[in-house]
């Protein structure tokens, strides 16, 4: 496979999956590494399922194929089942373990799906789940959801969690620095458990 | 110089500001509206900035500026440039003497379109040179030199980023903003710029002389280039040639193609010394086609024989699969790995609070056998609804409207348009529909916006790109100019008040215009507007799921009965919906 590393960051437009993005980005600019990413923009954000691809290391193009990611991380747990084709053979999901009921659902009147069916869908990947918006409001704010998560899977990063510190400092918004910090290090916390 | 790591066309933004540019125009359209939203807020501004009202109009402002010597750039989506392509294919007769470039995003996969056509061939149509991206960097390096490209050939240049080049990220090295000493000045020369036909005639010849001196420039402009390594050859363009690079064997040749047109004699120096050439890229086979005339009897694969696909956008295990197909074995080897089956799809939907809902809701009530053309917007996503029969182009749900009545169809007709599309095309539709005397009905839905590129002024919000306070054109007084005498006003969170208008139109002949008037619920929260939120109470709802139907995402259902989420932006529509007036807003009662 190629050289680098691939990450995979999904959710519903809204939850903040460009930032996460643009967190990587940066942290790769902190340690002088090459990265290219691509993700989802216009009329996809208003509620629907979106993806930002990262290629750490990528010198290339800069859509990652699916079966080959190393690392899915997911702000939603249904999206983490959407995208679950995407991850490698012995590779990672960080997930959130809740999810919206797409809206579609209700209006149509089908079944919603549950937690338990889509943890079992999920099957035996390297999954590690946590609850992202817990920690968030530990931190201080719901909008900090996707820092826990980063902060979660920084344990499985080829990047140095001082890099992502920084990244995470220069991006959010001056007034969320320190809840954003919290929440990283919650999620970072909550990810230790994860790692075999 | 330094490095960021950016959005493509945050990186296109930049190399405009270090030519430096001194106009620019445009019309929002996804991917390209991020590099105008981008120019229009820098802080120290030495060049003009503007949203125009249509591609059209954007194009000749930018014309006209690069006419008086300055560098201009205009930004379209590509079927921008179909609205714009009346004063393209003249504009290159008349050349320029500043540089003008012109950004026509394409959208192979049609992610955000309505279609996925390919501006390479404009530019092969107009005669004009093309330059197409294949990374962020290059982005970056083609833009901010275009004008002088623009300015050698005194020529419009056409500069052709894809989706995953506009909304790609990279690491981009940067150059050093400059600011522009350049002041326009019009001479006056009727032979160049009064295109009548004893002019014309000799600019079209001037135009095809220039041509053989374009390709052997660009021959030489770095941005086609090629490596012989073997028997076999691969000839890539734009993105696509990414994909190519990180699966190529050692042993294949490899030309990258992001400049146009192409040199032939160059380019057969290249394939003559091959035994099998494989093209890829992506849309039309621009490329293919050249590569094909200069070819003689080596082999040559790709779209026309099947190999390569003619719609869609490339990826890399797209390629991989090309290559496979054309007998040139890829470095990596993808398994197969698909989505898995009957997961809840979750497509994009209507704001929780959109001021569109209600309106559709209304119209289906009231107009339950009618027919609905709509246009290009947010509201597209009425489709869901049922609430949208048809979707062209911009402002075709006028035209669409009365083209139908006129074919002799009987049910009611309503038309859905939103307040930027009416005021880009949709006013000569109805202009034409009145003054041939169709029966219609139009509604406007009027959020004071641009929504779906990202919330842009337009003529009605009363602000210009830049911020500064401009007369808010009257959408009513524009209905009635152009012959309308039913002309309705209503609140679009306003149920009651919709469905009098709606009956009230339903009962006049002629041409109606309802406008359902609300700020975009973004744009609204954005303005610090709060409505609070309601809630359902357990005790009054029946569970008979009215306002599950209504489609509000902030509607869902826990157990029997509905709940409302905290997305709800306190719109008020559901508790109109509910027939038990069991929701009401949060704290009261
Ligand atoms: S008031 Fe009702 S319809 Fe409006 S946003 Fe809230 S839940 Fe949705
Ligand atoms: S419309 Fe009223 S009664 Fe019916 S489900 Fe909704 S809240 Fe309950």
């Amino acid at each position: 496979m190629s050289p680098g590393y691939d990450v995979l960051v999904v959710g519903i437009g809204g939850q903040g999956t460009i930032l996460a993005s643009n967190v990587l980005g940066e942290a790769c600019l902190i340690e002088g590494r090459p990265v290219k990413g691509a993700e989802t923009h216009g009329m996809a954000q208003r509620g629907g399922s979106v993806e930002s691809h990262i290629r750490i290391d990528g010198e290339y193009g800069p859509l990652i194929t699916p079966g080959t990611a190393d690392i899915i991380i997911s702000f939603d747990l249904l999206e983490a089942l959407r995208y679950k084709h995407y991850v490698r053979p012995g590779g990672k999901i960080v997930a959130n373990r809740h999810f919206v009921v797409p809206t579609s659902v209700f209006v149509q009147g089908a079944a919603a799906p549950t937690e338990e069916e889509i943890r079992a869908r999920l099957g035996d990947v390297g999954l590690c789940l946590l609850d992202a918006e817990a920690m968030a409001a530990e931190a201080g704010s719901p909008l900090a959801a996707n820092i826990v998560m980063l902060g979660a899977a920084s344990h499985f990063l080829p990047l140095s969690p001082d890099s992502l510190r920084k990244a995470v400092e220069k991006l959010v918004p001056q007034k969320t620095i320190e809840i954003n910090r919290k929440a990283f290090d919650l999620g970072r916390e909550a990810g230790a458990g994860c790692r075999e | 110089m330094s490095k960021q790591y950016l959005l493509g066309n945050e990186a296109i933004a930049h190399g405009c500001l270090e030519s430096p540019v001194d106009f620019v125009s445009g019309y929002p359209g996804t991917p390209s509206s991020e590099v105008i939203d981008i120019l229009r807020v820098q802080g120290e501004r030495g060049y003009h900035v503007e949203w125009s009202v249509n591609e059209k109009v954007a194009l000749e402002n930018a014309l006209a500026a690069a006419w008086c010597g300055v560098r201009a750039l205009c930004t379209m989506k590509h079927v921008g440039l179909n609205v714009a392509a009346d004063p393209l294919m003249t504009s290159a007769y008349t050349g320029v003497t500043g540089g003008l470039v012109i950004m026509s995003a394409d959208d192979p996969y049609a992610h955000s379109s309505q279609n996925e056509q390919d501006t390479r061939c404009y530019a092969a149509f107009a005669r004009i040179p093309c330059l197409d991206p294949s990374t962020i960097q290059e982005a970056h390096d083609m833009v901010r030199d275009a004008f002088a490209l623009s300015e050698e050939f005194g020529l419009p240049v056409l500069f052709r980023p894809t989706t995953r080049i506009c909304h790609s990220k990279g690491d981009v090295t940067l150059g050093d903003v400059k600011a522009s000493t350049r002041v326009g000045r019009f001479v006056k020369d009727p032979r160049q710029y009064v295109v009548i036909p004893a002019h014309t005639r000799i600019l079209h010849k001037k135009l095809n002389e220039k041509q053989p001196g374009i390709k052997r420039r660009l021959a030489e402009s770095g941005y086609n280039t090629c490596s012989v390594k073997g028997r076999d050859a691969v000839i890539a363009s734009g993105i696509s040639a990414t994909y190519v690079q990180e699966l190529l064997p050692d042993d294949v040749s490899f030309m990258k193609i992001g400049a146009y047109p192409i040199d032939e004699a160059w380019l057969e120096e290249f394939v003559r010394r091959h035994e099998k050439v494989l093209v890829i890229e992506e849309l039309a086979p621009v490329v293919e086609e050249v590569v094909r005339q200069v070819a003689g009897c080596v082999t040559v694969h790709g779209k026309k024989d099947g190999h390569s696909p003619y719609e869609g956008e490339l990826s890399p295990r797209a390629v991989a699969k090309i290559m496979e197909s054309a007998g040139i074995r890829p470095k990596i080897q993808f398994v197969d790995a698909d989505p898995l089956p009957d997961i809840p799809p979750r497509p994009p939907i209507m704001c929780a609070g959109c001021p569109h809902r209600p309106v559709f809701h209304a119209m289906r009530k009231v107009f339950r056998d009618g027919i609905y053309p709509s246009d290009i917007g947010c509201y597209t996503l009425g489709l869901q609804l049922g609430a949208v029969d048809t979707a062209i182009c911009m402002g075709a749900s006028v035209t669409v409207g009365s083209g139908i009545y006129h074919s002799g169809e009987e049910s009611d007709i309503v038309s859905t348009i939103g307040d930027s599309t009416f005021l880009h095309t949709g006013i000569p539709g109805l202009l034409n529909a009145v003054y041939n005397g169709a029966e219609m009905i139009l509604v406007i839905l009027d959020n004071r916006t641009t929504g779906m590129t990202g919330h842009q002024p337009n003529p009605a919000t009363g602000v210009t790109a830049t911020g500064e306070a401009t007369i808010p054109v009257s959408l009513e007084a524009i209905c009635r100019a152009c012959g309308v005498h039913f002309v309705e006003t209503v609140d679009s969170y306003d149920l009651v008040g919709l469905e009098t208008a709606m009956k009230d139109a339903k009962a006049r002949p002629g041409v109606k215009v309802i406008i359902a008037r609300q700020p975009c619920v973004i744009t609204a929260r954005r303005a610090g507007i709060k409505r609070g939120r309601y809630r359902v109470d357990p005790d009054l709802c029946t569970g008979c799921g009215l306002c599950v139907k209504f489609g509000c995402p902030a509607i869902e259902i826990a157990g029997e009965k509905p709940h409302i989420s905290d997305l709800c932006s306190g719109c008020g529509v559901c508790a109109q919906i509910c027939p038990f007036g069991a929701i009401a807003k949060e704290g009261r009662r």
